[in-house]
């Protein structure tokens, strides 16, 4: 091709490229746009030009993160250098002494579990330690019932929920706990320990706002953490506290726009056993429009004339509470947690909530079991007043009679948590893990005399983390579980026991 | 004296009474307790089964006179209501001496037990529908991915925009006509809508229209076959109102593997046992008082099933990966996981705090880049060396059918040094001859993975999950795991149904039987995806895998695809986006040991239908299926791959022989 004919062929091109592109559909109105904002406004056509151009170029960037700014480039011989050079820290960490000790004591019952068992070291001894606190355990008619279940359904359901893994059981127990709390639904998951983990960050995302009670349990904590909201925390059960917390938020975010907020609390403290107050809570969400994601894991079938929790037991709407979350678990015998609240609230976390989505639904014969626990609470209210009148047996034997311990649970709690006084740790001068220490020895002192009881676990530290970052810990306790299992008599002879171990214990350390 | 029927569908069976103690207990008990309120499922199928010895002796010779009959006995479930040959005579040994009947036609109630225990677990119908597969040695090929015309995934893509359009104009215009609709979506007196409007649009929009293929409520045991409350929606699938009737279809959905899901039998046996000896549940943590010696017993049984020193269970399968890595890794350590990794390991993740970065699914050459570019690199910003770098996959994985590369991920970790965990989840009791998972089908030491992770709630029929490894590690983890120091711990007849599952696996009770289930899952898987394969249908995984996904692509062919299955009396599971890539929804067959041949014959004539219907059969060819003639010739000969597009009956017809060649 010669030099001069370039002209038209490039005409040519031209030509043939304009006709493409007026045959093209929709190309009239991009000229028809192009020539018209040309006419009206060159300098703007110049920049949708320049845009355009940015926005392509942007496009076409390839992807970056801030990570690699830092990138050092190194050759291949180097990176296998750098490879065989590098030397991994073991998997697990050496064991303390504290892990080897706590492996070694743990107990291990042979057979039954109940209000008496036999433990793996020959010892038949008093169960102080299980919540098995209405003995529903040793109830022929709900294993009669169980195995009738187990008879028509299997085992395990094999499969999540939402892969036909939700069976008629499942719906009648959702029911059933949303009768008996009031609540227009009910969500059903396998494991209570596993439920509020999910819930929270099934509704709380990034930016959303959760204040919570300072003294949580480990599972909330670990709900509040993955769901990456912001977090304010408030004095344990500080009322006044908490409204300052609010009025904070509120007008922090008030130029923001607004986004989901939520108080987190629990009805009966895991770590200290004491009661929410649910009125003024309520009152405090309604005023500054938050929502109450509040956890009765420890209060459900214990608190109020039929067990319906903290609602019941402080004259509360069941509705008030936004999300309600409770287990099926302890005092009812089965297994699973659950989340009560609206419709809307319970269908979210079907398709939402991880350990609900993605997880095996619960066994039959355990949704059988808590539907039968659950309406033997309704309908015989004195298996919890009987119960209470333990729990009146053991507190006289320990918090004004021991000179040692303080219980910070509430009256009707059957779990009771045992504090060293201020004054013992004072004046002894006791660190945390001294207080470990003594209280684990005061829990093989009852062992020794054939009551089994436990001690609070605290909260595990993460991998890699300074324990002096490990953030609130509960203050070392005893656990003493009262149980109808036992008679009036043998409740009081086991808080003797435990008594004067604590007291044995104690006094033996200068 | 009354002749027992076979209620065990296993050809091969014996009469040993299961050694658990507390099977040995109830020796003398009988079975069934009266109930107050007998439920009434229970009551109308519970014949109370009398003594044991004779009817076993009669299995033996009938497992006898099977092995000797020169063509295998077809039992199907057609033929339950005809006359059943007693073959008690076919042996000398142990024999009653009282004269039998040859053609005892069995009562009403017996016919319906064995109906029932054989809608659970399907009688194998030929001893050759049996496989025993392992990884054959050659290099590990990652499974061919056959891709469909352009026009499928254009019109795919073409559907999605149709949905997001319509949806943004419903949405439009229901804002403003219907306010009180979309009430939950806007600020309602001073709160923030609950979900928002864009998380929630794909559900509202997508999801809800083929709601009523998720979620349907069941009954009774999710085995061969799954019975399914028929539900109805007035409303486009907001609500569903149950119409009080039932179907009963097969069941191509449940993780029910080895088809432990049963009410009948060795391990609900033990399962009844342990309620009435431990009770219902133990009502307390692990290390508090909810540690008994049935739950040590279940550690060690599993440890020695997975071939490792030492082992701890959970009451779920979630919750233990979701604990397990906050105890592995932390600040300063890397995790590098598996960009399909289930939504449990991410969980666990995340409350590591560790850093986590993934790799391509099962891409080994990626997983190298990964870790030279982080060993190389340390960490972030300092630039320090990691303190350790955690390796997470899955053995078998539940949306792909594809197992890990597990010798490519050995020979990495030796020169990589990083530390390994494998999610068992569904590869355990499904994978290699002897069902202990991965390791065991690629022939591979467990000593070599440093943490075996799985769930019971699959293979096993119960519920929950363990953690095996190194005493050490294990004995670290029980003072240090939260579900341990927290959690529930498994109920015991959960852990019987464990206990007694594993024993039958291993041939501790009822030698022969967890054989034949393994291989009779083994056969299974391959036949059905040989069958689908050679019909033309694009299935994604490994040859061994049991989990089967069949590609669909266009969304709406999801409902349509569950649709017509239902209507055949087959539920099959669908899953689409998010949960699978835009482009490739799919439905996912799994696999199990109680389905019979005729089972999945039934199924492929189903997808057959079908895939001619709703236009699913686009494989190419690439990834096998193809004619016995060409797959004979191929290697020499440059011919292009025919589409495979076989018959039915041919299918049919060589499928029993072919699955046991390479399914080319
Ligand atoms: C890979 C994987 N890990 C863990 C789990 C959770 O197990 P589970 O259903 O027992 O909670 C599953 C189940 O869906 C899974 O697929």
């Amino acid at each position: 091709m010669d030099l001069h004919e370039l002209p038209s062929t490039v005409m040519r091109l031209m030509n043939d490229a304009n006709a493409q592109f007026h045959k093209m559909p929709g190309s009239a109105i991009i000229l028809r746009y192009i020539k018209s904002s040309y006419q009206n406004d060159p300098f703007r056509s110049a920049i949708e030009l320049l845009l355009f151009l940015f926005a392509i170029r942007y496009l076409l960037a390839p992807k970056y993160s801030t990570q690699k700014t830092k990138h050092v480039a190194l050759t291949e011989e180097e990176i296998d250098e750098l490879v065989e050079d590098w030397t991994p820290e073991p998997l697990v960490a050496a064991p303390t002494k504290l892990d080897e000790l706590e492996n070694e004591k743990r107990p291990v019952i042979v057979g039954p579990t109940g209000p008496k068992v036999k433990l793996s070291n020959g010892r038949t001894v008093t169960n102080l330690a299980s919540y098995n606190f209405y003995n529903f355990l040793a109830n022929e008619t709900l294993k009669d019932k169980a195995i009738a279940t187990l008879r028509t359904y299997g085992v395990g359901p094999c499969g999540p929920p939402g892969f036909y893994g939700t069976q008629d059981v499942h719906i009648k127990t959702e029911g059933d706990v949303a009768a008996h709390l009031g609540t227009p639904a009910c969500i059903i998951y396998a494991q209570s320990f596993s439920t509020i983990s999910s819930v929270i960050p099934s509704f709380c995302k990034r930016g959303d706002i959760i204040v919570a009670d300072s003294s949580v349990n480990f599972a909330i904590r670990k709900g509040i953490q993955i769901s990456r909201s912001t977090v304010r925390w408030y004095n344990h059960n500080d009322m006044e506290d908490l409204e300052r917390v609010l009025q904070r938020v509120t007008k922090e975010q008030a130029k923001k726009p607004l986004t989901r907020r939520f108080i987190i609390t629990e009805g009966l403290f895991e770590n200290s056993g004491d009661v929410v107050n649910l009125p003024k809570i309520i009152e405090l969400k309604l005023r500054y429009k938050f929502r109450l994601i509040l956890d009765e894991t420890w209060s459900y079938g214990v608190l109020g004339r039929t067990g319906r929790g903290v609602t019941e037991s402080q004259n509360v709407d069941a509705r008030e509470v936004d999300m309600l979350i409770g287990s099926l678990c302890g005092p009812l015998c089965a297994a699973g947690g659950f989340c009560a609240g609206t419709e809307e609230v319970v269908e979210h976390q079907r398709i939402s909530s991880a350990s609900y989505t993605y997880s095996a639904a619960l066994p039959a014969l355990l949704a059988t079991t808590a539907s039968e626990t659950i309406s033997m609470l309704q309908e015989q209210p004195e298996i919890l007043a009987g119960l209470r009148e333990n729990i009146k047996s053991m507190r006289a034997q320990l918090d004004p009679r021991s000179d040692w311990v303080r219980c910070t649970s509430a009256v009707d709690n059957p779990m009771m948590i045992l504090v060293l006084k201020p004054e013992v740790v004072a004046s002894k001068n006791l660190n945390i893990e001294d207080q470990n220490q003594l209280l684990q020895d005061v829990v093989d002192e009852c062992v020794t005399n054939s009551v089994l009881i436990t001690r609070l676990k605290s909260m595990p530290l993460a991998i890699g983390t300074n324990p002096r970052d490990q953030g609130w810990q509960p203050q070392p306790a005893l656990k003493v579980c009262v149980t109808t299992g036992l008679t009036k008599k043998e409740t009081e002879k086991a808080g003797i026991v435990i008594r004067h171990a604590i007291t044995k214990v104690i006094t033996r350390r200068k | 004296m009354p002749n027992r029927f076979n209620i065990n569908p296993f050809a091969t069976n014996s009469p040993t009474t299961p050694p658990i103690d507390v099977m040995n207990e109830k020796k003398d008990q009988t079975r069934r307790p009266s109930f107050t309120k007998p439920n009434k499922l229970a009551s109308l199928f519970g014949g109370s089964p009398k003594g044991r010895s004779d009817w076993q002796a009669a299995i033996v010779a009938q497992q006898q006179a099977l092995l000797n009959s020169p063509s295998p006995q077809q039992i199907n479930s057609s033929s339950l209501s005809l006359p059943t040959i007693n073959l008690t005579t076919a042996t000398g040994e142990k024999m009653p001496s009282e004269p039998k009947t040859l053609f005892q036609p069995p009562t009403p109630e017996e016919a319906r037990r064995l109906a029932r225990a054989h809608a659970q677990f399907g009688p194998l119908g030929s001893q050759s529908h049996r496989y025993s597969s392992r990884h054959t040695g050659v290099e590990f090929a990652e499974p061919v991915e056959d891709e469909p015309p352009y026009y499928v995934l254009l019109t795919t893509y073409i559907s999605y925009l149709i949905l997001i359009v319509f949806g943004h104009v419903r949405d439009f215009f229901g804002k403003r006509l219907r306010a009180a609709h979309y009430q939950h979506l806007a600020e309602r007196d001073g709160y923030a809508p609950l979900n928002s409007d864009f998380d929630n649009f794909y559900t509202r929009r997508l999801k809800m229209r083929i709601n009523d293929c998720f979620s349907r409520p069941t009954t009774g045991v999710p085995g061969r076959y799954i019975t399914l409350l028929d539900r109805k929606s007035d409303d486009g699938n907001n609500t569903f109102t149950l119409q009080g009737t039932t179907t009963e279809t097969l069941n191509m959905s449940s993780y029910n593997y080895l088809g432990f899901a049963q009410s009948e039998g060795p391990c609900a046996d033990a399962a009844e046992a342990s309620i009435k000896k431990y009770g219902i549940a133990m009502c307390s943590p692990r290390s508090e008082a909810g540690t008994s010696d049935l739950t040590l017993e279940v550690e060690d049984l599993i440890a020695n099933f997975v071939r490792k020193p030492a082992a701890m269970v959970f009451s779920m399968g979630f919750v233990t990966n979701a604990t397990a890595f906050p105890t592995l890794v932390g600040k300063g350590c890397l995790m590098i996981s598996d960009e399909l990794n289930h939504s449990s390991i991410r969980f666990g993740a995340r409350l590591s705090g560790a850093v986590v970065t993934m790799f391509k699914h099962n891409d080994m050459k990626d997983l190298e880049r990964v870790l030279r570019e982080q060993i190389s690199q340390g960490q972030p910003r300092t630039h320090r060396p990691w303190k350790k770098i955690l390796v997470a996959v899955e053995g078998l994985y539940s949306m792909e059918g594809t197992m890990c590369n597990l010798p490519a991920l050995v020979q990495l970790k030796q020169k990589y040094k990083y530390h390994l965990f494998v999610d068992e989840a569904h590869s355990i009791g499904a994978l290699g001859p002897q069902g202990r998972g991965v390791c065991d089908y690629f022939g591979i030491d467990p000593a070599e993975i440093d943490v075996l992770m799985g769930t019971l709630t699959k293979s096993f029929g119960a519920n929950g999950g363990y953690l095996a490894a190194d005493k050490h590690i294990i004995d670290k983890l029980r003072t240090q795991n939260a579900a341990m120091l927290f959690a529930e711990s498994p109920a015991p007849p959960v852990l019987m149904q464990i206990a007694s599952s594993l024993r039958v696996i291993t041939g501790d009770i009822s030698p022969g039987q967890g054989e034949e289930r393994l291989q009779r899952l083994a056969f299974n898987s391959r036949y059905l995806r040989l069958g689908l394969k050679r019909l033309g249908f694009i299935v994604y995984g490994h040859d061994d895998s049991p989990i089967i996904p069949v590609l669909l692509y266009n969304p709406a062919k999801m409902p349509a695809f569950s649709h017509e299955m239902l209507r055949r009396k087959i539920s099959v599971v669908v899953v689409g986006y998010p949960a699978t890539p835009l482009v490739s929804s799919r439905a996912r067959f799994c696999v199990s040991a109680a389905h019979t041949k005729e089972d999945l014959d039934r199924m492929l004539a189903a997808c057959d239908e079908i895939g001619d219907v709703l236009q699913l059969k686009f494989s190419s060819g690439v990834a096998g299926g193809a004619e016995p003639e060409e797959w004979v010739k191929d290697e020499k000969s440059e011919k292009p791959i025919m589409p495979p597009r076989w018959r039915l009956e041919e299918v049919l017809k060589r499928g029993t022989e072919d699955v046991k060649n390479p399914l080319m």
